[in-house]
């Protein structure tokens, strides 16, 4: 069964998004790896990654319905 | 003659009631009669500032800072010392706000000199300083905007042999680097000496912050292990805007303040993001199992007591 999560990127990580709304289709157990690869964003680019408000990773898991926020590195000044 | 006695009654002399636009007055004592009873006692301007406070009157200067600041902040203030390190984007900001705001003391530290590509962002790149030091054109401009602060400069990078040397005596420590590794470093050197450490960091419109406790993880709660972190980051696509630097500039002052008088609450182990593409301000726990709401250290209420 298709269902979507509301992906949110970051600085540099914005020209990988979907669409404008953030709206990405999965087909669950996904896990944010799978979704990162499949958006062709540098898995170490991937650094700091939050799902509905808490810490996630690379390794989580989603069941369709999550806001997940994914931020690179940032070093400037 | 010199010395306290003729600072005070200088003081009490010269100082001015005024009235506020809430009904209030206070005593007010002028930056020009600041600057003569200095020079007539032979006393630094700081301890002319800070002798007033003591006795109940608010360097004009300041007078604005009244009373979401009250005189005992005020006098925490001058009485602290604050690390800049990094004098671009962030660090000439970071000095000029403080330096307003009436810290006492400053170390800037930056071993570069001004170039056309900071002409953006940096308050402290005129076409007049381009090839000058930093430090030096920071300094240049504390002078002018408030000769009180008493610099220390440091015309260097940062480095393990310099680093705890450079900032001790330093009560915080603001980060306004350019790189992940000189940011560790930094923050390695500011654990050794038990001082907090707030720190930020920008790619385009985008900014985040945080301040570290020199018992909190830190850093590597962002970037991950020190040695698996990168040089730089989103930056080199993103550039650096400046109006981005210039709000997180004020956001690292805001914490400096907080920390200093604690007042209000700072963002610790949190992450503070800011997207100014899409307007949008997030603060993030960085701790797996914590939750927004839930997470970082609530300081103290605030505590200043009635002025009247």
């Amino acid at each position: 069964m298709e269902r979507s999560i509301e992906l949110r990127l970051f600085a540099s990580l914005q020209r990988f998004i979907p669409n404008p709304e953030g709206r990405c289709p999965i087909t669950p157990p996904t896990r944010i790896r799978d979704i990162v690869e499949r958006l062709g964003i540098p898995v170490e680019e991937a650094k700091l990654i939050f799902v509905d408000g808490r810490r996630g990773d690379l390794n989580t898991v989603l069941n369709g319905g999550e806001r997940v926020g994914i931020f690179p590195p940032v070093g400037g000044g | 003659m010199g010395g306290f006695e003729p600072m005070a009654a200088g003081i009490e002399k010269r100082a001015v009631s005024a009235g506020r636009a809430d009904g209030s007055s206070v005593r007010l004592l002028s930056s020009e009669s600041a600057r003569r009873i200095a020079e007539e006692s032979g006393v630094s301007l700081r301890d002319v500032e800070k002798t007033a406070l003591s006795s109940g009157v608010i360097p004009e200067r300041y007078v604005r800072n009244f009373d979401s600041l009250c005189l005992d902040d005020q006098k925490r203030l001058m009485d602290a010392t604050v690390a800049v390190v990094g004098l671009g984007g962030l660090g000439g900001c970071v000095c000029e706000l403080l330096a307003r705001a009436g810290i006492g003391h400053l170390i800037l530290i930056d071993g570069d000199r001004f170039e056309d590509s900071n002409l953006n962002r940096q308050l402290l790149a005129t076409m007049d300083t381009i090839g000058k030091a930093k430090t030096q054109v920071a300094y240049d401009r504390l002078q002018a905007v408030n000769p009180a602060v008493e610099a220390i400069l440091r015309n260097g990078y940062l480095s393990a042999a310099t680093a705890t040397g450079w900032l001790a005596g330093a009560s915080v420590v603001v980060d306004c680097l350019d790189n992940l590794k000189d940011r560790f470093l930094l923050e390695r050197a500011a654990k050794a000496l038990e001082v907090p450490m707030v720190s930020a960091a920008l790619a385009g419109g985008f900014g985040q912050l945080m301040t570290i406790y020199p018992e909190d993880e830190g850093l590597s709660l962002v970037y991950g292990p020190v040695d698996t972190a990168p040089e730089k980051g989103a930056e080199v696509h993103l550039g650096t805007l400046g109006f981005t630097a210039a709000l997180m500039a004020s956001l690292e002052c805001a914490e400096v303040i907080k920390i200093l008088t604690g007042k209000g609450e700072v963002v610790r182990n949190r992450l503070l993001v800011m997207d100014l593409w899409n307007s949008r301000l997030d603060i993030l726990p960085l701790q797996s199992d914590v939750r927004y709401g839930e997470g970082g250290t609530s300081c103290h209420e605030d505590r200043c007591p009635s002025e009247s």
